[in-house]
């Protein structure tokens, strides 16, 4: 049942998948009132002792864990026992869920009747669900489903409850509270609240751990949280958070447990809900608080077509089989296991490697639409049409064209592309555009990306109502839209996009240089995309393994040869990576001639988007989605990484970031291949 | 059951006369005439006359056998050669010629008789006894030696050191840990040392109630003959019919009644061992010294790599006025670690309480004997009844303590009740005296059954280890649940039996027992997989905060993990006492280091 392969680096062309099916086809055939009262038995797991919500709390409160830490609070601050239990019971109450069926039901109800309006279909991979009953029933399961939108967890508990299997409990952003009433429903429906910061709060820590480690280990529902901490506005998956998955891991870390699922579960939209708020959000407007009455604002959705959603519920990982040759779980024989202990080197790297492992796993099963393919190759041609300085559109047919050629490279590459089979390509393809007409708009049989939303002017020509700058952000919407999309598939081309770039930048073809280049650029971008520590050698062969088996790289005596038919190949994995490459350039250069002494971390990004507005409008940038703030933060993250900026700490000058010019501007000639690889400041990598 | 002290009949004075294995198996467990077999309808039946279950039927036997092990009585594997042994097999002695001509010339009973050194080049691993039962010998001694006293002893390591010798004691030949395994490449001709014809009790000394004995008695012996004078050891460990005193101190034994008793290491007051450099031993016999680490320490638990024990000063306890045997069921596993830990926490252990789990309740109750009156088999029933239907105990999930009072009967009464009291805080319920009696007796007679179980494609073995109290319930739980998921992935074709007992509680912790068997039809190497799957149950023990071993030991079988239990410094310091006592390597059966 529990893999031990998470992903395999090789020939990701032979990956298995199951079927789906839709569940949404019997909401449409029968009751949707039966369906919410019907006979609810699910299988639970084998050991589970069952007891009440409210046992369970006695329970964290009594435990071994919470009274040393109860203790050693009192003997810091001075306050008494009693106080201290107090303000452990309050938090707990603040936090916990009150799962209860009715609850469940009643969402069971309304979101048929929602879920039918909005999405053509639910489909889940059903043998992901029987291997999930499975799993609930041999160990503690622990549900990680990607997060793109409010809507997954909610929809996660929706699938659960309609296959019988027992409702889990969900570690929720406290953001959610805040809504009175629907933050009170989610805690009915087994939402579990936690704070966004509450760095040394160590009685906070003690009480929410102690929390979903009971909740674990006795079975007594699955616990679910998001890997990726927060939605990802870009659909990129985000850099995994391991607080949480510290806290899974230990009981078996501490032998209290046998072992422990884990369970990726891959939701990919083919509309996202949040899509133009996402944009506007990465821009700089600031996002709306959660709030009710915003959330029935949110109504006007309804009357929408979102197309299709897919669930795809992945290979349980067994955390015994991950770290099986890993961890000497002996460490934790001489210490009293309830005394809390900052994980060792050694369990940090584990956690991050699983965490990532995990990411992985849910990107391999994220089902990509063909209209993720379309806003790829329209982005690249819109740039490419910008720079010929022509119309910025493209002949419908080569769009079709360019899409089936597309979609087989993909699939060579291992994609999970649901691309209709029964329907000719231009039907497919047709039918994905009047999905997103939204962003992408066709007069005359050609297709171009949908800017004119304001005013009816086209880009480029000046308009009496509309400041440049605006315009620029009106179209930077549409175009990071378009761009969520193409980052669902940025998973399957980045590793040979990035040998690709590596091949365009690398001083000569042989294969230690590209390496290097290769090796380089990846470590640069990994803030940015999802790439395992410490797997750099196995990136790169699979990347050369998957350009050579395609036919578009050859290798001759440790040189790289581009194929003929490879140039096509290569051009469109560069042009893929190209955004990212640029936007990390400018921030550089942002660094080196703009950023004022003394900036903070908090002014970078207002100054850093200024300073790219001004780039694009004098034309000396073309990639208008370096208006990422994602980009701009996650190039930041990288820079301070290699060292090249510095956070200053305490005092005055906290979150002053301290710019070593000399190897930012190195950095910004080596990703611009002005200068080698090995000579740049960070060759020693 | 054979447990009491006298209870175990038709034993000589001098059973233990040179050949063994004459009233041994030398290819299985205990005596010959006592084995389980399936008789012709099918009933299992204990033959001989020796135990209490001797000559009786076991009707649930095979039920739980075939249930348990997916087994059938159709398929067997009877030892393919013959109970006689087929000496051709056995490679020829490589014998030193001076070496024996100088032994000889002193008396000493020695023979290189095929027979007297297969029976010694064993202990009871399941791979020794699996590959005797097809006929496989692999390096044994080329010698057996019977010194008859201490002297003796000091004469063969003499020359042994003389002429280069390898010497490998031989007590009562029960060890598990495969410390009695010739290494294979030990090119030196090797001698077994046998110490059986040392078995006498030298004095008693009923002012300090010690005894000094010859350390080649045998446990059933020492307490039999004490028991003449009104004394005992009290040390009982499962295996006492066969090991021996020597043997005891080698390993670090432990017995059954160590809450009244205390283990091996209590029992000691003085011990002499023989050793290349000479003999070491203390000069008095203090009740406690601070005289530095203790040199008994680096005796205790050298497993025959330092010297041989010859004579041991031991503390004896007049007889107990009274015994009483004892059970209680709990609901849950869970509940029974509760009470036992609470038991230990008030310091009120029986001489002996343990715990079984579910399935090896189970067990026991499948080796009940036919009843032979329908009012005893009618209580049974009403007991049942009362149990699971009127308390609700669930049948797959209740599990048993089993108890032995001993001392003056009042004070065992009052004694019974202050832990019958406990019990009932942790849901537990009295269940009699008889289920208290069987569970002792399991223990006693599961050797015998392994060789039954091997006769029909079943093998499996027992180990043990000590685990701090609030880790119990979990290494219980993952070591059975590894073991399970180990014959899986193995590729062991019927789910195996997985199961534990706590054996001995303490201030600080219990000494927990896995007993794991499994039906390996289907399977080409077998005795593999065991050991892979045994390899992986220990790793998981260590894992979970387990020690290496409560009393088996370490011998060659777990080796491997030494430096990593006692650390490298740890190691560092064996070695050196190893280095000085024996230097060329006399004592060479490689076991701990």
């Amino acid at each position: 049942m529990a893999s031990e392969a998470v992903y395999t680096h090789r020939d990701p062309m032979l990956k298995k998948r199951d079927d789906f099916e839709d569940i949404l086809e019997e909401r449409r055939n029968s009751s949707d009132l039966r369906y919410a009262l019907r006979c609810y038995i699910p299988v639970l797991y084998k050991e589970l002792t069952p007891c009440k919500a409210s046992e369970l709390k006695s329970m964290v409160l009594q435990s071994d864990q919470l009274r040393y830490v109860i203790n050693q609070v009192c003997k810091e601050t001075g306050m008494a026992a009693d106080e201290v239990q107090a303000e452990a019971a309050a938090i707990l109450e603040e936090m916990a869920h009150r799962l209860q069926l009715s609850t469940i039901r009643f969402f069971a109800f309304t979101l048929s009747k929602v879920f039918k309006t909005l999405f053509r279909s639910i489909c889940v991979n059903e043998e992901g669900i029987q291997r999930l009953q499975q799993a609930i029933h041999e160990h503690p399961v622990v549900l990680l489903p990607s997060h793109r939108s409010y809507m997954d967890f909610l929809l996660m508990s929706y699938i659960l409850y309609t296959y019988d299997l027992a409702l889990p409990v969900i570690a929720a952003g406290m953001d959610f509270m805040a809504m009175k009433f629907v933050g009170e429903m989610l805690r009915m429906s087994g939402a579990f609240f936690i704070r966004r910061s509450f760095g040394g709060d160590k009685l906070y820590w003690a009480v929410f751990s102690e929390y979903v480690k009971t909740m674990l280990k006795n079975g007594f529902a699955p616990v679910e949280f998001f890997l990726e901490g927060t939605r990802s506005r870009t659909c990129k998956s985000l850099t995994p958070k391991l607080g949480l998955l510290n806290i899974v891991m230990d009981p078996f870390l501490k032998g209290e447990v046998f072992d422990v699922s884990l369970v990726p579960v891959s939701i990919s939209y083919e509309r996202i809900l949040e899509e133009a708020l996402y944009a506007r959000e990465l821009l700089g407007v600031p996002k709306p608080k959660e709030s009710t009455s915003g959330l029935f604002k949110a109504r006007k959705v309804l009357s929408e077509d979102y197309g299709s959603i897919h669930v795809y519920f992945g290979q349980p990982v067994s955390v015994r089989s991950l770290a099986q040759n890993r961890v000497d779980r002996c460490q934790f024989n001489l210490i009293p296991r309830h005394i809390p202990r900052k994980p060792g080197e050694d369990i940090h790297s584990f956690v991050n490697d699983s965490a990532y492992r995990l990411v992985r796993a849910q990107e391999e099963n994220m089902v990509l639409k063909p209209w993720v393919l379309l806003a790829s190759l329209l982005l690249q041609n819109h740039h490419q049409m910008q720079v010929a300085e022509q119309k910025q559109e493209m002949a419908l047919d080569e769009l079709t064209e360019q899409a089936v050629w597309l979609r087989d490279l993909s699939r060579q590459y291992g994609a999970f592309l649901h691309w209709p089979d029964h329907v000719s390509p231009s039907e497919a393809v047709s039918s994905s555009l009047s999905l997103h007409r939204g962003l992408v708009r066709i007069s005359e049989g050609r297709v171009q990306l949908a800017f004119e939303q304001g005013g009816q002017t086209r880009p480029g020509e000046p308009c009496s109502t509309v400041t440049p700058e605006e315009e620029l952000l009106n179209q930077a919407v549409i175009i990071l839209s378009c761009a969520s999309y193409r980052n669902q598939a940025l998973h399957i081309f980045l590793r040979p996009a990035l040998l690709a770039s590596a091949i365009h930048t690398a001083s000569s073809s042989n294969k230690q240089e590209v390496y290097n280049s290769f090796s380089f650029l990846r470590n640069m971008f990994s803030n940015e995309f999802i790439l395992c520590p410490g797997a750099t050698v196995q990136d790169f062969e699979e990347a050369c393994y998957l350009l050579v088996k395609t036919g578009a790289l050859q290798i001759n005596q440790q040189e790289f040869v581009v194929t003929e038919r490879g140039h096509r190949t290569l051009g469109f994995l560069t042009r893929m990576l190209d955004p990212f490459l640029q936007g990390y350039q400018v921030v550089c250069r942002f660094l080196c001639e703009d950023a004022t002494e003394g900036l903070t971390e908090k002014q970078f990004v207002p100054a850093v988007r200024k300073f790219i507005i001004r780039h694009i409008l004098t034309g000396r940038l073309r990639y208008t989605e370096v208006l990422s703030s994602d980009l701009q933060k996650n190039s930041l993250a990288a820079l301070l990484r290699l060292g090249a900026v510095q956070k200053l700490k305490g005092g005055e000058e906290q979150g002053t970031l301290k710019v070593n010019k000399v190897m930012v501007n190195s950095l910004e000639d080596t990703l611009g291949g002005k200068l080698p690889t090995q000579k740049a400041v960070v060759a020693r990598l | 059951c054979g447990r009491q002290p006298g209870s175990i009949v038709g034993v000589s004075n001098h059973i233990w006369q040179i050949k063994r294995q004459e009233i041994m198996k030398w290819n299985g467990w205990g005596y010959s005439d006592s084995r389980f077999f399936f008789n012709k309808k099918g009933q299992a039946e204990f033959t001989g006359r020796r135990y209490r279950l001797s000559g009786l039927i076991i009707p649930g036997l095979k039920d739980w056998f075939e249930s348990t092990f997916g087994a059938s009585l159709q398929h067997k594997t009877p030892a393919t050669v013959s109970p006689i042994l087929n000496s051709s097999a056995v490679q020829p002695p490589t014998l030193n010629e001076a070496f024996v001509e100088e032994l000889k010339s002193t008396g000493i009973p020695l023979s290189h008789d095929a027979e007297d050194r297969v029976f010694r080049a064993h202990g009871h691993c399941l791979h020794e006894i699996f590959a005797l039962r097809e006929g496989k010998f692999g390096r044994v001694p080329d010698m057996v030696v019977w010194p008859n006293c201490h002297n003796d002893v000091v004469k063969i390591v003499e020359l042994a050191c003389k002429h280069n010798v390898c010497l490998i004691p031989y007590g009562g030949g029960t060890s598990v840990s495969s410390a009695l395994e010739c290494p294979p490449e030990e090119t030196r001709s090797i001698v077994s040392l046998d110490t059986s014809q040392m078995n006498r009790i030298l004095w008693i000394d009923e002012k300090n109630l010690t005894a000094h004995v010859e350390a080649g008695i045998v446990g059933q012996d020492l307490e039999r003959l004490l028991n003449e004078s009104g004394y005992c050891t009290g040390h009982e460990p499962d295996s006492m019919e066969f090991s021996s005193l020597g043997g005891w101190v080698a390993t670090r034994a432990s017995g059954m009644k160590k809450n009244v008793y205390g283990n091996i290491e209590d029992l000691v007051v003085h011990v002499k061992m023989v050793t290349p450099q000479g003999v070491i031993e203390k000069s008095c016999q203090g009740p406690r010294m601070s005289t530095g680490p203790d040199v008994h320490h680096f005796i205790m638990g050298s497993e025959g790599t330092l010297g041989v024990v010859t004579e041991v000063t031991m503390k004896i306890r007049p007889m107990p006025e009274y015994q009483k045997y004892g059970s209680v069921v709990f609901p849950n596993f869970e509940q029974g670690v509760a009470c036992l830990r609470e038991v230990a926490r008030q310091r009120c252990a029986p001489a002996s309480i343990r715990l079984m789990d579910n399935e090896q309740f189970k067990f026991g109750h499948a080796l009940k004997p036919q009843v032979s009156s329908i009012f005893t088999s009618f209580l049974d029933g009403l007991k049942k009844f009362y149990i699971t239907k009127f308390k609700g105990f669930d049948p797959n999930r209740l599990c048993v303590a089993t108890l032995l009072f001993e001392g003056d009967r009042e004070k065992v009464l009052q004694h019974e009740k202050q832990v019958y009291d406990i019990a009932a805080k942790f849901g537990g319920l009295a269940a009699g005296e008889d289920n208290g009696q069987r569970g002792y007796m399991l223990t006693f007679v599961i050797a015998y059954l392994r060789d039954l179980g091997m006769d029909y494609y079943v093998i499996g073995e027992s180990f043990e280890t000590s685990v701090p109290w609030d880790r119990v319930l979990d290494i219980c739980r993952n070591v059975k649940a590894r073991i399970i998921r180990e014959c899986k992935d193995k590729g062991v074709q019927f789910s195996p039996l997985s199961t534990c007992r706590v054996t001995q509680t303490y201030d600080a912790g219990a000494c927990v027992y896995f007993y794991f068997a499994f039906n390996y039809r289907g399977l080409s190497d077998p005795v593999h997989v065991y050991e892979q799957v045994e390899h992986a149950a220990r790793e998981e023990i260590l894992a979970n905060g387990g020690s290496l071993s409560h009393h088996h030991g370490v011998g060659k079988l777990r080796k491997e993990w030494m430096r990593d239990t006692i650390s490298k410094v740890g190691m560092g310091m064996l070695k050196s006492v190893k280095d000085y006592v024996d230097p060329n390597n006399i004592f060479g059966n490689r076991n701990l280091l």
